[in-house]
């Protein structure tokens, strides 16, 4: 399992994704609001999202979990 | 001594280690030393020190090999190591070869090529080749008095070890090949056997962990050959030395995109700045340098209308294009190394600022973004600082804002240059007031006084107040950015006497 992780700290904006949804590499999954900007956060992976660790609104730092996915064998 | 034992003893000299060791190579996805030379050079060139340790039976040229030769009809030398001699490591005789062709690029203030692929120093001859005046610390202190006075361009192919990991460091740009190349100060067995630690090689100092995270490797090449052109692509865009200047192409015009849709109105919105840079710059002339670690900012060389360029660009689809400590050290680097080799510079500010928050202000966001600031003050080639859409704070600053040299300051009709954006600012300035408020009142209070405060900071009024010396459309801003270049290309290039700055590191 591989957790796509806020590449900066902020707040969760929205939460694009849910349990059990499939997502390719490269897709957004959450969007962070920071510095009065919109962040994009991508998996890295494919696979299926198992738990979004988040709540929208929320306080994040640099490098914590924002959603768990299960990569794809 | 006979010509037949001469010929005898120089194919010994050029075949380098044993066949098993050239094998081992062609397995791992290696090319031959003298193969790369070739690779490189042009045809024809001169080596010095092919009879080093010759009386030895194992140590072929001593384990390096140093030419003069020419790229491109352009005078270079290199030293190159040979992995199947000794592993490429260092001997007395291999440092004394490295110093004397570093000695050579400097009498002759000529580029210098750094082919690296070394296990490291030679333990057993180690009081011959370390510790002296001219041991193997003269390398680096070589290193250091050539660097910003002609190019030092380092392609790692295999390992860089210990002490030898300090060639690439010095160098002006790295290119790392992937799975093979590697850099540390100490390997995965010493890493165990001292600290405890257990890590394979690839972690400690692989081709990807330097050019993604550690911001030591520049460029990550899926193979040698490609390795090979990327240090030839790059060297086109270098002068001989600190004196001149980089040749310059044939004009071509840019990549077809639609500029007049490319930037979102909204400033919180991201956009691909590349996108931009193509639709600027000749086609196909844009060289990024660190693709791949620290991506909020994009630095790169490319031409307009054939002139030599280098770019430094916020890219607010990474990290919103916010500066961070890594971002500022990226950008220092470059602009450093285009104003040592008298490179323009191009910045395209769409900058929220620098980070802030406990994370980057103990990681000494403010020492690092200091970096930057002072090699963009010290830059004297023609600088340009375009605002494309925002340059808030700081960002001003590191991006050559008005007070920092630069021979001028445009923006594009939408841009926006302040101490913080409409919303924080609001925010800072009434907060006592919309806490006051009750909920249904205070959205329109605060959409009023942020109007209030875009009209404040809006381009035409900065334009002005002088603040910015031209406004620009987007389909307008190549044609303004080559005429103003070639015009401000006698710029006086002192900045202040003394030694030199005392470096905000």
């Amino acid at each position: 399992m591989q957790a796509v992780q806020a590449s900066l700290a902020g707040t969760v904006f929205k939460v694009l994704v849910t349990p059990g949804q499939q997502i390719a590499a490269g897709q957004e999954v959450v969007r962070l609001e920071s510095m009065k900007m919109e962040i994009p956060v991508e998996s890295e992976v494919a696979g299926r999202v198992i738990e979004v660790v988040v709540q929208e609104g929320a306080f994040v730092n640099e490098g914590d979990p924002l959603v768990m996915v299960e990569m794809d064998a | 001594m006979t010509d037949e034992e001469l010929k005898a003893a120089r194919a010994r000299a050029l075949a380098g280690g044993p066949a098993r060791y050239h094998e081992r190579l062609a397995g791992a996805g290696k090319l031959d030393v003298r193969t790369r030379l070739d690779l490189l050079l042009d045809p024809g060139y001169t080596e010095d020190g092919l009879f080093a340790s010759a009386l030895a039976d194992d140590l072929a040229a001593d384990g390096v090999v140093t030419v003069s030769g020419a790229i491109g009809g352009r005078p270079v030398v290199v030293m190159a190591n040979d992995p199947t001699v000794k592993a490429g490591s260092w001997g007395a005789r291999t440092v004394e070869k490295i110093l004397r062709i570093q000695e050579q690029a400097m009498q002759l203030e000529c580029p210098i090529f750094y082919l690296v692929d070394s296990a490291g120093a030679r333990i057993t001859d180690q009081v011959q080749m370390f510790p002296g005046r001219r041991g193997a610390g003269r390398i680096f202190y070589n290193e250091v008095r050539l660097s910003g006075r002609v190019p030092q361009i380092c392609i790692l192919f295999g390992p860089s070890a210990a002490g030898g990991a300090y060639i690439p460091a010095f160098c002006d740009v790295v290119i790392m090949v992937e799975k093979n190349a590697s850099m540390y100060l100490g390997s995965p067995r010493m890493a165990e056997m001292v600290i405890g630690e257990k890590v394979s090689l690839e972690e400690m100092g692989g081709a990807r962990m330097h050019c993604t995270v550690s911001g030591t490797g520049d460029l990550l090449a899926p193979d040698e050959e490609t390795a090979i052109h990327w240090a030839q692509d790059y060297f086109a865009y270098m002068p001989d030395n600190w004196r001149t200047t980089p040749a310059r192409a044939a004009a071509v015009e840019p990549a077809p995109v639609d500029l007049e849709t490319l930037i979102p109105e909204n400033q919180n919105l991201p956009f691909d700045v590349k996108q931009l840079i193509e639709g600027l710059v000749d086609r196909d002339s844009f060289f990024e340098l660190k693709p791949l670690w620290a991506g909020e900012m994009v630095v790169g060389f490319a031409r307009l209308e054939g002139e030599a360029v280098g770019v430094v660009a916020n890219q607010s689809k990474v990290k919103g294009g916010v500066l961070f400590v890594d971002s500022s050290d990226k950008a220092a680097r470059f602009v450093t190394l285009c104003d040592a080799f008298n490179i323009p510079l191009l910045f395209l500010a769409d900058v929220p600022g620098f980070m802030i928050g406990t994370k980057v202000e103990r990681a000494g966001i403010i020492r690092h973004g200091a970096k930057l600031v002072a090699a963009v003050s010290e830059a004297t080639v023609p600088k340009i600082c375009v605002v494309v859409r925002k340059a808030y704070g700081a960002g001003l600053y590191a991006m050559a804002g008005p007070a920092f040299g630069s021979d001028a300051v445009l923006a594009l009709p939408g841009a926006q240059i302040a101490v913080m954006g409409p919303e924080a600012a609001v925010n800072a300035v009434h907060y006592n007031h919309i806490q006051e408020l009750g909920p249904a009142e205070r959205p329109a209070f605060v959409a009023a006084r942020q109007a209030e405060y875009r009209a404040d900071i809006d381009i035409l009024r900065l334009a002005a107040e002088l603040v910015v010396d031209e406004l620009v459309e987007v389909g307008r801003l190549r044609r303004e950015l080559s005429r103003r270049y070639a015009h401000y290309r006698t710029r006086e290039r002192r900045f202040s006497e003394r030694r030199h700055p005392v470096y905000p590191v």
